[in-house]
């Protein structure tokens, strides 16, 4: 059989065409899981896809399939090309298979959670096109490519972070102040531009160092041509890196996924969770030969990492919206993901990304089941007491929050754990103490937002009416009561089958002393790490450690939330700067509005004003008006007097006459 | 002996009349005979030179020149009607419709 990579992006951009083109004229079921079946499609192709990949010895594999040129230049040694080509090796293979499976699975939840949407062509419209761009960015063989399903997928977030663009606030039952959805797509935007200019930039300096673009040529003419520590190459590597930062929400350009949760749930479960945010931990994996030969970026990206981690955490510790506290944690794992590539333990990232993908896709999707039970009431402050209205959301989030929290034998923990002992190993202590703390917050905070919004009594009365600060913003529900219920079943298989995922993909990566690390024999002809030996005492202790952080942080959450509900307020009280700073996300948003907006604006309109206003357009003008002055004074001599006519004329044919005459 | 400079000067003399006639009077009537005599001046001058160039070239001229100004005081003169029709009102000093 012939290879068929081409088909996987193909399939939902097939979809996305169609629910484009006529998925408005379509009933709503139609449309909704034609998207589905699209990307039910895709599954099925990479999974074959795959299985060929698998069938080759371990070296060889790797899958290669161009289907035109799309780039030529010149001939010979000094041509230059880029072709429409696909790249598929152990890593992309991850890759597509979370895409295109997690990406099915939310689908086919989106159907049910956007049932009551008057848009859900253009729902899924995105979603697909969404799903086409990450799929032409991981199977790409170019970076050209690449950043072409780099700047798609940005594209469609932008469009489904803004999908309910007439709306103003999206808060119900709470005066808390959010970002409108257009601004928070706005955000996202620019945001994500200022990394894309470095990835740009990146690429510039890679074909002007490399003259070519393609993984192929590039990365064995990188180790050819230098040395570890080359000052190109650190360069190009940080310049790469600036997007990853961008689009994986990392210091300092994070401020834009926590607004990004003002898009539909799905979205924030696909696109700003389990997908596109990881486009920059996959591109500097894809990437690693040349950060290999940069140890100045690594570190600067594993340091990166474990701050963005920690900062992170912290924020969601306060926070009283479950989007936001989940948001946070997505930014805080990608942290732990970069940290994991900057000290070398590439393969660890990618673990830490697939489980990932499942555990969080499951949180969001469980809060969106959460959302539409209660009216789009998403503040924990006045949730409580779901766990009996809705089982299965329950059991299926709770296994998600002990996923997250690394708590042991689920996936988070095998991943999370395989980090921590890689950023052991490789010496940098105090990374890996701040490492271990952050996985101490995680446990407490995930935790305390399963029990906020499940535990406890209800803080909410059966057929209140909560009131949504923006008259459209409930959806569907209008001014109804709440009658909390559990989710539809195309909403619960969903959560059931990424539970199992957040369940059981931790057992492809076991530490040695429990068994073999398939996951990382899997990657290893991608990355070639050396394998670290490390005692079994050392490693028996490090997880002896990450549990411990977990359980104390679990444990601590159970004692202040459902134990003594007095001490959080206590502590907040004896430290109100803390709660201040981490309620404030440090002021993140106001420094830069200050250092960066505030001066930008300006600047804009003193161009706007001055420069463009008075001296451009006031040169435009100011000619105009001197013509037009010059004809006003002239136009006195027209009196319409024939007379005075003849008169200049006479007096003209005198002269002329006299300049004949007198000439020499 | 008439020279040609007689005739020149004549014609000079009649030219100027004319031009003074035209530029000075506000009856249209009087300025087309003003037109008329500067024609006229100049016909003057053509027939003179031709004479004395010994060259029928001038005469040739000067009835073009009358069968033009023929056609001119013929138009002209419509002109005038239409302008009394349209005003009551002749005087050249009124009509300053045509500014800019």
């Amino acid at each position: 059989m012939p290879l068929m990579l081409w088909l996987i992006p193909a399939l939902p951009l097939l979809g996305a065409i169609i629910n484009l083109l006529v998925g408005r004229r379509l009933p709503r079921a139609l449309s909704s899981w034609l998207a589905v079946a699209f990307m039910a499609a895709a599954f099925g192709v990479a999974v074959s896809a795959v299985a060929n990949l698998v069938a080759l010895p371990p070296e060889e594999r790797v899958l290669r399939e161009t289907l035109y040129e799309w780039i030529g230049v010149g001939v010979g040694a000094n041509s230059f090309s880029v072709n429409v080509a696909f790249w598929l090796d152990p890593l992309s293979a991850v890759m597509i298979l979370v895409v295109t499976g997690v990406g099915t699975l939310i689908h086919m939840y989106a159907v049910g959670y956007m049932e009551h949407e008057k848009d859900y062509a253009r729902f899924f419209f995105a979603m697909n096109l969404f799903a086409f761009a990450m799929l032409m960015l991981v199977l790409a063989d170019n970076y050209l490519l690449m950043f072409l399903g780099w700047e798609g997928v940005g594209v469609c977030s932008y469009l489904l972070i803004g999908f309910w663009y007439d709306r103003d606030n999206l808060a119900v039952g709470t005066d808390e102040k959010f970002l409108s959805p257009r601004s928070s797509a706005t955000k996202a935007f620019v945001v994500n531009r200022i990394g894309d200019f470095g990835f740009t930039l990146g690429i510039i300096l890679m074909f002007w160092t490399f003259g070519s673009l393609s993984f192929a040529e590039v990365f064995p003419k990188a180790e050819e041509m230098f040395q570890i520590g080359a000052p190109v190459i650190t360069v190009m590597t940080l310049l790469l890196f600036l997007g990853a930062t961008g689009k994986s929400a990392q210091i300092p350009l994070f401020i834009w996924l926590p607004d990004a949760m003002a898009g539909p749930t799905p979205v924030s479960a696909l696109i700003h969770a389990a997908t596109m945010v990881t486009a920059g931990v996959y591109m500097v994996a894809r990437s690693h030969v040349l950060y290999s030969l940069a140890p100045t970026t690594l570190t600067v990206v594993a340091i990166i990492g474990v701050l963005t981690a920690f900062i992170a955490a912290t924020i969601a510790l306060v926070q009283n919206d479950l989007k936001r506290v989940l948001a946070y944690s997505t930014v805080s794992q990608l942290g732990y993901m970069f940290f994991a590539l900057g000290v070398g333990a590439f393969g660890a990232g990618i673990f830490h990304l697939m489980t990932h993908a499942f555990f969080k896709a499951l949180l969001f999707l469980g809060a969106g089941a959460v959302m539409h039970a209660m009216n789009d009431m998403i503040d924990m402050r006045r949730l409580g007491g779901l766990r009996k209205v809705m089982p299965i959301t329950f059991w299926t989030f709770l296994i998600g929050a002990f996923a997250l929290s690394g708590f042991p034998l689920f996936s988070g923990f095998f991943s999370k754990d395989e980090i921590l002992t890689a950023g052991f190993t490789s010496g940098n202590i105090v990374l890996w103490v701040v490492g271990v703390l952050t996985a101490l917050l995680t446990a407490f905070y995930t935790v305390r937002a399963v029990i906020l919004t499940f535990g406890g009594k209800p803080r909410w009365k059966e057929g209140e009416v909560v009131h949504a600060q923006d008259e459209h913003a409930a959806h569907g529900h209008g001014e109804r009561g709440l009658h909390p219920h559990e989710a539809s079943p195309v909403m619960t298989i969903p959560l059931m089958v990424l539970a199992l995922g957040a369940l059981f993909a931790g057992y492809v990566g076991l530490p040695s002393v429990l068994g073999a690390n398939l996951f990382g024999q899997f990657l290893e002809p991608v990355f070639r790490e050396p394998a670290v030996e490390i005692s079994p005492t050392l490693e028996w202790t490090l997880i002896g450690i990450s549990t411990a952080a977990a359980l104390i942080g679990i444990f601590i959450a159970l004692r202040f939330y459902l134990g003594d509900r007095e001490t959080p307020q206590r502590l907040t009280r004896y430290y109100p700067w803390l709660y201040r700073l981490w309620s404030n996300k440090y002021w993140v948003d106001q420094i830069y509005d200050y250092v960066i907006a505030r001066p930008g604006r300006w600047l804009a309109n003193a161009f706007w004003t001055d420069v463009d206003g008075k001296i451009i357009n006031g040169a435009a003008d100011g000619l105009g008006r001197a013509f037009r002055n010059v004809g006003q004074a002239l136009r006195s001599l027209q009196d319409g007097y024939a007379r005075g006519y003849a008169l200049a004329m006479l007096i003209g044919i005198v002269v002329v006459i006299a300049i004949v005459i007198m000439r020499p | 002996m008439l020279t040609v400079n007689h005739f020149t000067i004549l014609s000079a003399v009649l030219f100027s009349i004319g031009a003074l006639t035209v530029l000075i009077r506000r009856n249209p009537l009087i300025i087309f005979m003003g037109i008329e005599l500067m024609l006229n001046a100049v016909n003057l001058a053509f027939v003179a030179f031709s004479h004395f160039l010994d060259d029928m070239s001038g005469q040739v001229f000067v009835f073009i020149v009358l069968t033009v100004a023929a056609a001119e005081v013929a138009v002209g003169l419509a002109l005038v009607v239409a302008i009394f029709r349209a005003r009551e009102n002749v005087d050249v000093d009124e009509i300053d419709m045509l500014k800019g």
